[in-house]
């Protein structure tokens, strides 16, 4: 097990890295940076003053291990845009994302699991094709339009919630539906399927034929064996699903990291931009490794391979 | 072949071929058929679209701004009402479609290309190969692709051109995972051995034995990326890091309506209807390409 660990932290770490060369790299591409944060028409005097004071005229790599070193100890540089510094700002606005995100998990979990397990215990019913349904209009329908619907229906029209912010709890109701929707037509479709091959094992044939409640074979000795794919995939759309923030926040104005990354491209601001895209990597990086090791231990077959 | 149902005309005795046994499949699958006429009719339009429209998508009429449609008690002269800068919807919504399926489709081929090859490269040498494209799949996977996306489009400008291209290359991952599993699948078969021992290059047997043999899953994914691109496009334009104005783009014109969503909602309700059965109905075509090139072919 301890080996497994050290083999997937290690491969973790190598993947870490790759994407963080090429986040900063990334943003290198587009020109010179000391050109944009000069701003437009400045003269070639002062461009070269801004290129040797923030150390642009380095060479790349060392430019990249400087910016690794300070981001380790949790120093992005001042924002262009914002002139704060950028580790201050992502940390007052990564609460909100992580809060809306967790929400949505726990949405998604809610909705998806009972339905594909129902959906699996009544294959080719109206319960099956309901769960179906549900799952290919997830998958159609834009987030960012579903978001502006329910906000036209719930907020405009009946009053429930407010529209936007998140004075009260009640904003983060509409962000938790749209974001969770969102991930939901994975998790199910993979709960149907898992379910669906494990109710053809014997041992549910013999729990049942023992006279054992077919809800408690169901939901204790079918789904325990079928969920252990649905963590692996679940950690993988948790992290999707800080991508996703960006436009759910964008539509109900919440203050969290996703719609700070909106406003730091629009402006072009590349300490920002860098330090969420790596710190979005991270957020998924670290979940799928999470989940590889949660999985190896529930499932013991997966530690050999 | 006794479980495929044979075609009335055909006595049983003759052997049917493939291509008419599929058709036969296809015709029988009330979704596949369904989605098939919805893309089908979408890319029609697309087309057709300087035939169809009944007015330049670019030609604004201020004295005629914010019509409504005609559902909503407006006049036939503008059926699907006019936007804020007079400028006739159901033209923008038929040129919309155009640039909708236009980088649907070519971000999903650009992507097919690099997942494919990266895909069937791993699965059939696995070792040391396989170990480094799940290794690039991996670094892709982690990348967060909407906010890459977005960047690339803001640091390039928003043309179509870069619209495309960046989707196209961040688009990739599913192809190689798929293509990968479907790969190993094949390569454990005895035709790929016999192509071995009658001494058949690598490149022969990847290009003839193995891409026609996974061709099927292929074209699954290629339709559910499709709509994937389309997704975010519409995602990307909403968010003003698109598709730029005045281009006719159906997220933009969501974006656009957004402004009077409290008192005009049929601004975005119409583009956002067209682009969610546009989806709807490329995913249930990909499905149902799915199940009939199943080989037990379900139901």
């Amino acid at each position: 097990m301890l080996k497994f660990i050290a083999m997937k932290l290690g491969l973790a770490l190598l993947v870490a890295l790759t994407v963080s060369f090429i986040s900063f790299s990334l943003l290198y591409m587009a020109g010179d940076p000391a050109i944009s944060m000069a701003g437009e028409g400045a003269s070639a005097e002062v461009i070269a003053a801004v290129r040797q004071q923030y150390g642009f005229d380095r060479p790349l790599l060392v430019q990249y291990f400087d910016w690794l070193m300070r981001a380790l100890s949790g120093d992005f540089g001042i924002s262009y845009y914002f002139k704060t510094p950028v580790s201050a700002m992502v940390a007052e606005r990564l609460p909100v994302t992580m809060t809306i995100g967790a929400l949505g998990m726990g949405f998604a979990l809610c909705l998806a699991i009972p339905t594909g397990v129902l959906a699996a215990a009544f294959p080719n019913t109206w319960v099956d094709r309901m769960a179906l349904g549900i799952a290919v209009v997830g998958q159609a329908i834009p987030s960012f339009w579903f978001g502006l619907i329910l906000i036209v229906i719930f907020s405009v029209n009946l009053g429930l919630v407010p529209a936007s912010g998140t004075r009260s709890w009640t904003g983060y109701i509409l962000p938790m539906i749209v974001l969770g929707y969102y991930a939901t037509p994975a998790i199910m479709r993979l709960t149907r399927a898992g379910m669906l091959d494990v109710l053809s094992a014997d041992y549910i044939r013999t729990a049942r034929a023992k006279g054992l409640h077919w809800g408690s074979v169901l939901f204790k000795h079918a789904l325990r064996n079928a969920i252990i794919p649905v963590v692996s995939l679940a950690a993988v759309q948790l992290g999707f699903m800080f991508g996703g923030s960006v436009v759910v926040e964008s539509i109900f104005a919440l203050h969290g990291a996703g719609f700070l990354a909106w406003e730091s491209i629009s402006r072009n601001d590349l300490p920002t931009m860098q330090a969420l895209i790596l710190i979005f990597s991270m957020f998924y990086i670290g979940f799928t490794l999470l989940a590889d090791i949660l999985n190896a231990w529930l499932d013991p077959r997966l530690r050999a391979g | 072949m006794s479980d495929i149902p044979m075609n009335h005309a055909a006595p049983a005795s003759k052997i049917v071929s493939p291509s008419r046994v599929l058709t036969a499949k296809a015709l029988r699958h009330r979704s596949f058929m369904l989605g098939f006429c919805v893309v089908g009719t979408v890319a029609l339009v697309a087309l057709l679209a300087p035939w169809l429209a009944p007015y330049d998508p670019y030609k604004q009429d201020l004295l005629a701004r914010m019509a409504r449609p005609v559902f909503m008690g407006g006049e036939w002269k503008h059926i699907l009402g006019t936007d804020a800068l007079g400028r006739d919807y159901l033209s923008r919504m038929i040129y919309g479609a155009r640039v909708s399926l236009m980088i649907g489709f070519v971000a999903a081929m650009i992507s097919a290309v690099i997942g494919t090859t990266l895909g069937i490269l791993g699965g059939f040498f696995g070792g040391k190969v396989d170990a480094v494209v799940m290794f690039i799949v991996s670094v892709r996977l982690a990348l967060p692709a909407t906010l890459v996306a977005l960047a690339v489009v803001a640091l390039f400008g928003g043309s179509l051109t870069v619209v495309v291209l960046v989707l196209g290359f961040l688009l990739w991952d599913r192809f190689a995972v798929v293509m990968r599993s479907a790969t190993m699948q094949v390569r454990q078969m005895d035709y790929i051995a016999a192509a071995e021992v009658l001494g058949a290059s690598v490149a022969r047997i990847l290009w003839k034995d193995v891409l026609p043999n996974v061709l099927n899953a292929l074209i699954v994914i290629i339709t559910l990326e499709m709509a994937h691109a389309i997704i975010l496009e519409a995602a990307l334009s909403f968010l003003g890091l698109g598709v730029q104005p005045p281009t006719p783009s159906w997220g933009l014109m969501i974006s656009e309506g957004k402004e009077m969503l409290l008192f005009e909602s049929w601004l975005i309700t119409i583009p956002g209807l067209a682009l969610f059965v546009l989806l709807l109905a490329i995913n249930i075509l990909g499905d149902g390409i799915r199940d009939i090139t199943a080989p037990e072919g379900r139901n």
